[in-house]
């Protein structure tokens, strides 16, 4: 049974932004007509995004959005561990080194070069990394946004103390609830929905596009209870059936999670038969 | 006293819109087959024109097209992904209520008032599959009030099929190409005229109201010839004569593995299939915890969370979920409900998207295999 709201200490919530787009972030404000109950729910204490009214720690639950990509957020991210309960990584970014995690594969100092007039002013490390290689993260909200209802119902379930559901389903089992035609056996399109996380809504494929995998792995990317998904049979009907040749295999796959284990694995096979 | 002209007739192809009308003023919404992304799917139809004309359906493993024929044919597309499953079993819908009062929670039921639907185009391997679901959902001792309240109310429009797929198998199912049982009035496309016959007082009743000429001899007569040379051109089939007791003594066949190679554990045989029912249930609370829906969603024995147990997965590996779904639909479902969970719609062999084939499947399973190697046993284990 809940406390009167007078006796009940709220939750202290902030949010950090690493090397990110602030997408994310903007989901949180983009609930609109619930953003007053979180408000309402949670001490709004740390949230640059949204007010300049920005308090110290510690902090019961933290969002964070966005990879490491410099030595300085390296740091930074030890330091929001320690003063946060839950840490939550929010987006492709955070969760999985998100785009930018393309550098991984390339050669940092040579984009210096040709972009910057004084490549020697920019500090940045040679990989983008998500947050779980650096510290120990709670929850992962996956997607290139999130969705803003499974934030608002991973928040309502850490508020009464649940352990919070973040299926691992795949994509197709929330388009045939919805009724979308596949978009893969219809069209003949190279769709990632087979081997990634549902969460989304179906987004794309309920617009006749193909999934491209924003919200990861299906079933998560470690060996668990579940086994990481299966790219292999999937990026062989892509070349096979489909006519993918192997280097628009691996750009399939290398994409906004391109950088977490079954999709990497997948375009460095795939790579290395380009 | 039932007449032949109470329980059969002749409708021209031209004038399929009078049936149309007719449901509408009897309050039916009209569902049928529409083109749409590439497939059809289940739409409210108001006009003939609605209905894919001329269009004609290429299903094989994995594969799915609409093609042009230029033809008048009106039913010529045989089905699409779905199935008549969505119409009785919910894809996502509310079950209860739950608020929070002062000593505990109440909760109170919310049971579907459900439009009254009439389906034309439902194929004899439709109707098999909802016969299924029926066993299941409108058991005595366990009657799914949900499932009750969307099924009562169906009016069914079969279309007997005269044009076979690549993937069908129904023949061999013993569950079409012909409806029949199940439908209120079922439909054989000859050329520029329909056989309509009616299967229950409902549609004998519509058909009196129609006051068409009944059918003659020789237009049954094509209509059956053309059902049976149908079920003649099917090119796949199942030979369910050893089961269940073969699949169940083929646990440890080296096909499960190879299979599980190439099952993607995407869900999509199950959500087309006509006779999956699995599901769950979620709690949905707001921010405030004094309110709570508690929906079900369809959901599939390929899934992960499916497999979870008191702390345990019994089925981590996509082979051991394969393994349980086929044996399921093809062996146990007969000890569980007294018949096959296959009706040979061929569904799950189109709309799979590496186009794993059951009808290949079972015969490999039951040949003899090659004993798995200890060490593979051991890995298995492992």
């Amino acid at each position: 049974m809940s406390k009167p709201e007078a006796q009940r200490q709220r939750p202290r919530l902030a949010v950090f932004k690493f090397a990110s787009c602030d997408g994310c972030q903007l989901s949180i404000l983009n609930l609109e007509e619930d953003l007053l109950a979180v408000g309402q729910a949670l001490d709004l204490a740390y949230f640059p995004e949204a007010s300049s009214d920005m308090k110290a720690g510690p902090y019961d639950i933290a969002l964070v959005e966005g990879s490491i990509t410099t030595a300085e957020d390296a740091h930074r991210i030890l330091a929001v561990r320690q003063q946060t309960k839950v840490l939550i990584t929010i987006g492709a970014c955070a969760t999985a080194g998100g785009i930018q995690a393309l550098r991984n594969w390339a050669d940092v100092e040579a984009f210096k070069q040709a972009v910057y007039p004084s490549p020697e002013y920019i500090q940045s490390l040679s990989t983008s990394t998500p947050i779980s290689e650096h510290v120990h993260v709670d929850y992962e909200l996956w997607g290139c946004p999130i969705d803003k209802h499974q934030l608002l119902r991973v928040i309502t379930d850490l508020v009464v103390g649940v352990q919070p559901r973040l299926p691992g389903d795949s994509v197709c089992l929330e388009c045939k609830r919805r009724g979308n035609v596949c978009v893969l056996v219809a069209k003949g399109i190279p769709c990632l929905g087979p081997v990634t996380r549902t969460g989304c809504g179906a987004i794309c494929p309920g617009m006749g596009r193909d999934c491209y995998g924003c919200f990861g792995p299906s079933e998560g990317e470690r060996k668990g209870p579940g086994l990481p998904p299966n790219t292999a049979s999937l990026a062989t009907r892509f070349h096979r059936e489909l006519q993918l040749i192997p280097a628009e295999v691996v750009r399939r796959f290398r994409g906004i999670n391109g950088y977490v284990s079954p999709f990497r694995a997948e375009s460095e096979t795939w790579g290395n038969k380009a | 006293m039932v007449t032949a002209s109470e329980t059969n007739a002749v409708l021209p192809t031209a004038d399929l819109q009078r049936l149309l009308d007719a449901l509408s003023a009897k309050g039916y919404r009209v569902i049928g087959p529409m083109v749409r992304e590439g497939s059809v799917v289940w739409e409210t139809i108001r006009r003939v024109p609605d209905l894919p004309i001329g269009r004609r359906d290429q299903q094989e493993p994995g594969r799915y097209r609409v093609e042009q024929t230029g033809s008048s044919e009106i039913f010529g597309v045989v089905h699409g992904p779905q199935s008549l499953k969505p119409f009785v079993f919910a894809p996502r819908e509310p079950l209860l209520q739950i608020e929070r009062s002062k000593d505990g929670f109440t909760t109170s039921p919310i049971l579907p008032e459900p439009d009254k639907v009439a389906i034309i185009g439902a194929r004899a391997c439709d109707l098999a599959g909802l016969a299924i679901q029926d066993r299941i959902f409108l058991n005595d001792t366990y009657r799914d009030p949900y499932y009750a309240a969307r099924r009562e109310g169906l009016f069914v429009i079969a279309v007997n099929c005269t044009r076979s797929l690549q993937t069908c198998f129904c023949a061999s199912m013993d569950t079409g190409p012909r409806a029949k049982t199940g439908f209120d009035l079922a439909l054989t496309e000859v050329d520029d005229r329909f056989l309509i016959e009616a299967g229950s007082e409902a549609g004998r009743d519509l058909l009196s109201g129609l006051s068409l000429p009944p059918a003659s001899e020789d237009l049954a007569g094509e209509a059956t010839r053309r059902i049976e040379a149908c079920a003649r051109n099917q090119v796949r089939q199942l030979d369910c004569s050893r089961l269940p007791h073969a699949l169940y003594e083929a646990h440890e066949h080296p096909r499960w593995d190879e299979v599980a190679g190439r099952c993607l554990a995407c869900t999509n045989c199950t959500m087309v299939c006509p006779t999956c029912f699995c599901h769950t249930v979620e709690e949905t609370p707001d921010l405030s915890h004094q309110h709570s829906a508690h929906p079900r969603l369809w959901d599939s024995c390929f899934t992960q969370q499916h497999g979870y147990i008191h702390g345990k997965n019994i089925r981590p590996t996509i082979k051991d979920r394969y393994r349980m779904w086929l044996t399921h639909k093809l062996a146990s479902w007969i000890d569980q409900f007294g018949t096959s969970g296959c009706v040979g719609c061929g569904r799950c062999i189109t709309w799979c998207p590496v186009g794993i084939d059951l009808t290949e499947e079972l015969p490999a399973l039951l040949a003899p295999g090659v004993q798995p190697s200890i060490a593979s046993q051991q890995m298995d284990n492992a």
